[in-house]
């Protein structure tokens, strides 16, 4: 008995240890997302520091270089642009306004998703037959151009238009694999048990099955997030995005209209482009991430010592 | 017949797996040896470290686990810490393994031929015709015929897919040939013809063998020696006539009366309790959880093996 | 006449070979009857190698899937067509417990959650302290106790309580029949023993009847009292489990008994058997004896019908022309 007594404490012990043995503390996950939160921070907090206003037309001096260069002054630290707008504000201001179109394009995307995914799936049938031609369909056409010819005609007010828009295509994605995810798992132990247990199939849907496609889920809204904001930052650099709010694609579209990089201004065209590679590669690293926490297999274990 | 030549031996192996709660014990000083030409069955239910016991003879125990002390001698070499380099040229060509589920390991777009020729000449200098004529021979000593040389694996069935498998692990001519679970999964017909397969190579080839399984019926029928692990320790080892007639040891008396029988109905042999948890083992007998014949004595210290009868070693403080 | 609580009418399954299909349909199971009385509990085994069917068996029975012709009848009702007051009841009398005791799970709940389905969407209790003592009761009979289980995750257990919760969750509902597909296929030789054994006593005590479905004879003959024996989707042999196994008639019965492995070195296989070619492996015809490809002792009628069921002692019954 006494050696029973010792085996449990130490059992307690060890799960208590046990919290920060979780899939979730993935090392690319946990770098991608804090870099996500560091950009998202200087988004957010940048308008208590600095002054937004400056982000827009005629509201400081022209052309001014960054202020480690010759001529740059520390009023306008990243320096200013031809049409007189500050870069460091222009920047605080257009993050946020990128990641909001991604985020909202690919939540729509993703709702869209799992509604049709899980009808597909679940149902069966018809209902399945006509959902996968569809969603087959879509993911054939190239995306770009048509939203090129969208975006043409739309005159966009704003980013939630934008977002709109985007989320035409981003839904067979998600769609395809929430399908996928729900017929495996609908032939899974623990749903029959379910079903066994009169359990009705929303319930099963939501309480049984999303849970554990939850790292499938969240990859795919990441890997959604980027491919938004690629094709935003497309748009935008074609000059078919709205104006008035600048966003990282707007402030490459003034660039290009200027001739930046023969006027060699660096500091016009290279800050967002630098901001969307570390965007990138902050949501690839957590694609990547979530990918291993959701397939162990793709897990690689530290030789043990 | 089995010489005395000892061909492997594997000398109070201990391993460790290093988990972040702490080091599991999966093999503790085990002792084990196998004579030329005879089959050794490693027996044991599933986590009693009969797999860990071949992987480290393989020298493949995978991380976090590690082979803490100990030697394993192949041919009187200890190859345990050589050089991965030298471990190359063992493997295979001294030592073979036919793994759990081996005919899911086989690559579904290569051809048979392909991925029996690729093993053979990874490691001997044969071609042509030369190579053909052994892949031939190959697939003739495991009863399968010439046509499957050029199909695909999906094209076979799965005793069939086990077969290739054994072709290939005795393709170089192995010392001893590591077979895990070799007949699992199969349909009992089918186990039976892999089996009699399995036989039949060794007796044609002269080849030991380890075998690990957990079904004693199985080992009943093709086993020299029966090896009987629990939790990680080595509790039994015999003969297979002399285990089966007389098993000393409770754990190998309560595996054996747990077989079925269709020869005779017999009540059912119901057994509480719980392995221990293998990071924190108890003091003295690692079967004193489950034991019915426990006793103060159990707890004390781990028993010594004794010699009940020819070869015939136990573990057990009863004797 | 009792009226059964389950009966098998001529099913037949076949997969694939439907409109815009290009694989060839594939009878999984073909025109299979069977029979389960309330009155008196039984074990029916389904034995059978992956492929006889002995799963779709398993799924028409609890519903999971529809036969493509015959009948699937809890009480005189066509499981196909009930409406949900009766499909409650049909899933509160006709229970299943599965092979792999951890699938059963799932991983993102505690051991309690299994259980308080089965409370809430059956109706069983008033309150909380009637549902706990409900469970309680249900995890004794498999000689449990909820203080040490419910709390814990399913990786905490082993593979033995893990298999005793899930006969315990169906115990529960008090069913009439319970399904057991393969239930002892995937836990150790020591723990077999404890699962059967709570089998027998629920069958015994508690007048469950199961259905047990497996490809191994010998738990078989210790268990169950009818059994069938299918191959490629048809009963080759069927009747009391004891006769058949003592005696297996059809060659592939006789066949499948002499391999499995005896556990005595004295009574080492003496013959050498060989399976034909793998093109007459796969061969399948669809009329006649399925076996005739890997038969000895085949004739040219066995290609010609599906052989009559021949009475060969009482309640043993072979599909075999040998004994007609």
């Amino acid at each position: 008995m006494a050696v029973l007594a010792t085996n449990s404490n130490t059992q307690a012990a060890a799960r208590r240890v046990n919290i920060w043995d979780t899939p979730w503390l993935n090392a690319k996950f946990v770098t991608g997302s804090s870099i996500i939160v560091l950009v998202l921070l200087f988004g957010l907090l940048g308008p208590l520091f600095w002054n937004t206003d400056l982000a827009f037309t005629a509201s400081s001096p022209v052309n001014l270089p960054p202020m480690w260069d010759k001529g740059g002054s520390p009023e306008h630290p990243l320096g200013t642009e031809s049409n007189g707008r500050d870069m460091l504000a222009q920047l605080v201001v257009g993050i946020p306004a990128s990641l909001k179109v991604g985020l909202l394009a690919a939540s729509i995307g993703m709702g869209i998703g799992i509604l049709l995914g899980s009808l597909a799936g679940y149902l069966g049938g018809w209902t399945d037959h006509i959902i996968r031609t569809i969603t087959d369909s879509v993911i054939t056409i190239p995306s770009l151009m048509v939203l090129i010819s969208i975006a043409a005609y739309v005159r966009m007010p704003d980013t939630t238009a934008m977002a709109l828009i985007l989320a035409l295509f981003a839904w067979p994605g998600p769609t395809r694999l929430i399908r996928s995810q729900v017929l495996t798992l609908r032939e899974r132990g623990f749903v029959r048990m379910a079903l066994l247990s009169n359990v009705p199939a929303l319930e099963i849907m939501l309480f049984e099955m999303v849970p554990n496609m939850l790292p499938w889920l969240a990859a795919s809204l990441t890997g959604g997030i980027s491919g938004a904001i690629l094709g935003a930052t497309g748009l935008e650099a074609l000059g078919l995005g709205p104006t008035r709010v600048p966003s990282l694609g707007t402030i490459i579209n003034y660039a290009l209209n200027s001739s930046a990089l023969v006027r060699g201004m660096v500091w016009w065209w290279l800050p967002p482009i630098i901001t969307l590679v570390i965007i990138f590669t902050a949501f690839f690293l957590m694609t990547v991430g979530l990918d291993e926490i959701a397939n162990p297999r793709l897990r690689g274990y530290g030789n043990g010592k | 017949m089995a010489s005395d030549q000892k061909v492997l031996e594997v000398n109070d192996l201990n391993v460790h797996y290093f988990t972040p709660r702490g080091a599991v014990i999966a093999a503790n000083a085990v002792n084990l040896y196998v004579k030329e030409g005879e089959i050794v069955g490693l027996v044991g239910e599933s986590g009693c470290g009969k797999t860990t016991v071949a992987m480290s003879i393989l020298q493949m125990v995978s991380a976090p686990g590690r082979i803490v002390g100990g030697e394993i001698k192949i041919e009187g070499q200890n190859i345990v810490n050589l050089p991965e380099k030298e471990l190359r040229k063992i493997r295979w060509r001294k030592l073979a393994l036919i793994p759990q589920g081996a005919m899911n390991s086989l690559n579904p777009v290569i051809k048979i031929r392909e991925q029996m020729e690729d093993g053979i000449t990874a490691h001997e200098k044969v071609r042509g015709v030369a190579l053909r004529d052994k892949v031939f021979k190959l697939l003739n000593d495991v009863g399968l015929p010439e046509r499957v040389y050029n199909m695909f694996p999906h094209e076979l069935s799965g005793g069939m897919k086990q077969r290739v498998c054994i072709a290939m692990a005795v393709a170089l001519n192995p010392v001893i040939i590591i077979a895990d679970e070799p007949t699992s999964a199969l349909d009992v017909v089918v186990q039976r013809v892999v089996a009699q397969t399995l036989l039949d190579v060794k007796t044609r080839l002269g080849v030991s063998m380890i075998m690990i399984g957990h079904d004693m019926g199985l080992q009943a029928q093709m086993v020299d020696r029966v090896a009987v692990m629990y939790a990680g320790n080595l509790v039994e080892v015999g003969p297979v006539g002399s285990i089966f007639e007389h098993p000393y040891h409770p754990y190998t008396r309560l595996l054996i009366d747990a077989i079925p029988s269709t020869k005779q109905k017999k009540s059912l042999k119901v057994t509480e309790g719980l392995t221990h948890d293998l990071r924190n083992p108890p003091r003295g007998c690692c079967f004193q959880f489950r034991c019915p014949f426990v006793r103060d004595a159990c707890r004390e210290k781990p028993p010594a093996f004794k010699q009940m009868a020819p070869d015939h070693f136990v573990a057990c403080v009863q004797y | 006449m009792e009226q059964p609580i389950i009966s098998v009418q001529d099913a037949t399954k076949i997969y694939g070979g439907g409109f815009l299909s290009t694989s060839k349909p594939f009878v999984a199971l073909d025109r299979f009857s069977l029979d389960i009385y309330e009155s008196q509990a039984k074990i029916v085994t389904i034995a059978g190698e992956s492929g006889s069917g002995k799963t779709t068996l398993a799924n028409l029975v609890l519903g999971f899937i529809l036969p493509s012709s015959g009948k699937i009848m809890y009480k005189g009702q066509d499981v196909s067509t009930m409406t949900r007051e009766q499909r409650r009841i049909y899933r509160k009398e006709v229970q299943a417990i599965f092979q792999d005791p951890y699938e059963v799970y799932n991983p993102f709940y505690r051991v309690s959650h299994i259980f308080n389905m089965v409370v809430r969407h059956f109706n069983l209790a008033q309150n909380k302290n009637e549902a706990q003592q409900l469970i309680e009761d249900a995890l004794n009979v498999v000689g449990l106790r909820g203080s040490e289980i419910l709390e814990k995750y399913p990786h905490q257990l082993s593979g033995g309580q893990r298999q005793r919760i899930m006969v315990a969750r169906a115990y529960m509902l008090r069913p009439r029949l319970i399904v057991a597909d393969e239930p002892v296929s995937a836990v150790d030789a020591s723990l077999r023993a404890m699962i059967l054994d709570i089998m027998l006593k629920l069958r015994d005590r508690h007048h469950i009847s199961f259905l047990y479905i497996t490809h191994d004879l010998s738990t078989a003959y210790q268990i169950s009292d009818k059994m069938y024996v299918l191959f490629q989707g048809t009963t080759v042999e069927r009747g009391n489990a004891g006769k058949i196994i003592e005696n297996p008639r059809h060659p592939y019965v006789q066949e499948l008994i002499d391999s499995i492995p005896v556990p005595d070195p004295k009574m080492k296989w003496n013959t050498n058997i060989t399976l034909p070619p793998e093109e007459v492996m796969r061969m399948k015809s669809s009329v006649g004896c399925r076996f005739y490809p890997r038969c000895a002792k085949h004739m040219d009628i066995c290609t010609r019908a599906f052989p009559e069921y021949t009475q060969v002692e009482e309640d043993h019954e072979v599909a075999c022309y040998l004994y007609q």
